[in-house]
């Protein structure tokens, strides 16, 4: 547990330690603010709810997540420095595990800073706050999810640009095989089984309970189960690179 | 305290480490030796429980490193070829991390890092970012970190790399005193590192152990070790030669140069020859510059023993 919290804050430690944080931070409020109040239209609606914040979340995740998460890995390799990790007394899971929990915590940290929007919609309305803390949950799970990926990706090259173009790929998959706009033109075509297959792994389905307030089992079933199958999917690929 | 049996890694086809033997006791340090791609950091990896290896076993204190990998490498420090580190982190960074990695925290870490710090002479840029190190300071930081929780067994690859005569002298100092308490290995290039530092010296090649013995053992394996090299003056070669065909442990003889003045040969011996050649040339009342009975140097072994076989693989 505690070699899991040295490598996490070792990791916390590097985001902040370069421009890399503030930049994505920067960005990620800058973004959201943009989409919420120029493209989401929030004064216009005059509802008081965060709809218009968060159905943009998993867009600007796609781009964003990879590019917190490509350097787990990609670095480590890129530098040798994994040898050295893993003639430390360390598993393979408390290093996957550390880097992982540090990224997610500054994804986390970024999400927190988006307050100001919460604090906007309670001055102007009296917004359902259970709703709005469900949303939360699960922006903070697809950003989790799509971490997970990156992880893997990551894990795949030390090249950090291939590692974050392949799991902009990937998230991008998951995102649109459950998007309305795609799935009603596939449905035209593929059989109902692949449909519902495909609605099952897509990320948006799983989100958009979250937005509704709703926070189902089977929801937090498929995000937690998404995040350890890519970490496992990392501890596999690390593994076979040490074999 | 290092014990391996057999082992060997492949990567695909090709043999990195071919069923390879040894073990290190306390109090012993180890060079390993072998030219470039021979098979020594593939070794030293799967010793230090990075690599897993194909087949044979490797056990550190006792613990075998593949099945209680925890138990092992938490009592052994390596510093990797090449230094590896976080590129942004400062040194006192670096160290603490890797202290609480090892299990040190508070005051124990503090300590250690202070003893490390005293033994690299780290000071000067403690709070420096390892990015903006020179190679010395590099690689002495990576070494700090292999040191830190004072290991029963240290594997160096490479650990002299990069430095300066000074710097090597300092680490090479280091590596001996260590050595006292310690089992340690570490791989070079530098031969008379082996010499310096060095209780027992393997010599790999192409993923076999072509030698294993301490430096005087091998020195002895040069090609003109135990030949006597003689330098007279005042005689010719002519005339010498039928007085050396009477010594009966003579070999060959064989004449390096000859000037006006001065006639300068060797003698192979196959058996106690030295008496013989004094009391020849006594009897003769020869003028002795010069009389060396050869040492061998740990490069001609190494070029004896490694030559031939990288020859042979550049013709196939």
């Amino acid at each position: 547990m505690r070699t899991i919290w040295t490598i996490a804050r070792r990791e916390l430690g590097a985001y902040f330690s370069s421009p890399v944080a503030y930049v994505f931070i920067v960005i990620f409020l800058l973004l959201t603010g943009f989409f919420t109040f120029m493209v989401g239209r929030f004064f216009e609606r005059g509802s008081a709810d965060l709809l218009t914040f968060f159905v943009w979340h998993p867009w600007l995740y796609l781009f964003l997540v990879p590019a917190v998460g490509m350097r787990l890995w990609s670095e480590e390799l890129r530098l040798g420095t994994m040898e050295l990790l893993f003639t430390m007394p360390v598993t393979t899971w408390q290093a996957i595990l550390g880097k992982f929990l540090a990224s997610w915590l500054f994804l986390l940290i970024a999400l927190i800073l988006t307050f100001p929007i919460v604090v906007t919609v309670e001055y102007l309305g009296h917004p359902d706050l259970g709703r709005i803390l469900a949303g939360y949950g699960g922006s903070f799970l697809t950003a989790g999810a799509f971490l997970a990926i990156t992880c893997m990706t990551s894990s795949l090259t030390r090249n950090q640009v291939v590692s974050f173009i392949l799991s902009v790929v990937v998230c991008l998959f998951l995102i649109l095989c459950s998007w309305p706009p795609v799935t009603d033109i596939v449905v035209n075509w593929a059989p109902a089984w692949l449909i519902d297959a495909l609605a099952n792994i897509g990320v948006m389905t799983h989100y958009e309970d979250f937005q509704r307030g709703v926070v189902d089992s089977r929801d937090l079933i498929f995000f937690f189960s998404a995040i350890v199958f890519f970490l496992f999917t990392t501890s596999v690929i690390l593994r076979a690179r040490r074999a | 305290m290092i014990t391996v049996e057999k082992l060997t890694k492949s990567f695909g086809p090709k043999l990195a480490v071919d069923n390879i033997s040894f073990s290190v006791a306390k109090g012993e340090v180890l060079g390993f030796l072998g030219p470039n791609g021979a098979g020594k950091s593939t070794s030293m990896r799967m010793i230090t429980g990075f690599l897993s290896p194909s087949a044979g076993k490797v056990s550190v204190c006792g613990f075998d490193v593949v099945e209680q990998g925890l138990q092992s490498r938490s009592r052994l420090g390596y510093l990797p070829e090449n230094a590896p580190m976080y590129s942004d982190m400062s040194v006192f960074g670096f160290l603490s991390f890797c202290a609480e990695l090892r299990g040190l925290f508070g005051s124990t870490k503090a300590r250690a890092i202070d003893r490390v710090v005293q033994l690299c002479s780290l000071q000067p840029v403690l709070f420096q970012s390892v990015d903006t190190l020179s190679k010395g300071y590099r690689h002495r930081t990576c070494l700090a970190q292999a040191i830190i929780h004072d290991p029963e067994v240290l594997i160096l690859d490479e650990p002299t790399d990069g430095l300066d005569p000074n710097q090597k002298h300092e680490v090479r100092t280091l590596i001996r005193e260590m050595g006292r308490e310690k089992a340690i290995i570490f791989s070079t290039h530098i031969l008379e590192e082996v010499e310096a530092a060095c209780t027992r010296a393997i010599i790999i090649d192409r993923g076999k152990i072509v030698a294993n013995g301490t430096p005087a053992e091998l020195k002895c394996r040069a090609p003109l070790a135990g030949t006597i090299v003689v330098s007279l003056s005042g005689i010719g070669w002519q005339s010498v030669q039928p007085d050396l065909s009477t010594l009966s442990f003579l070999d060959k003889s064989e004449l390096i140069s000859e000037s006006d003045s001065k006639t300068m040969f060797r003698l192979q011996p196959k058996g106690d020859l030295l008496p013989e050649v004094l009391t020849l040339a006594q009897k003769r009342k020869w003028r002795i510059d010069h009389l060396n009975v050869e040492e061998g140097r740990l490069d001609d072994v190494f070029r004896a023993i490694t030559l031939p076989e990288t020859e042979k693989a550049s013709v196939e």
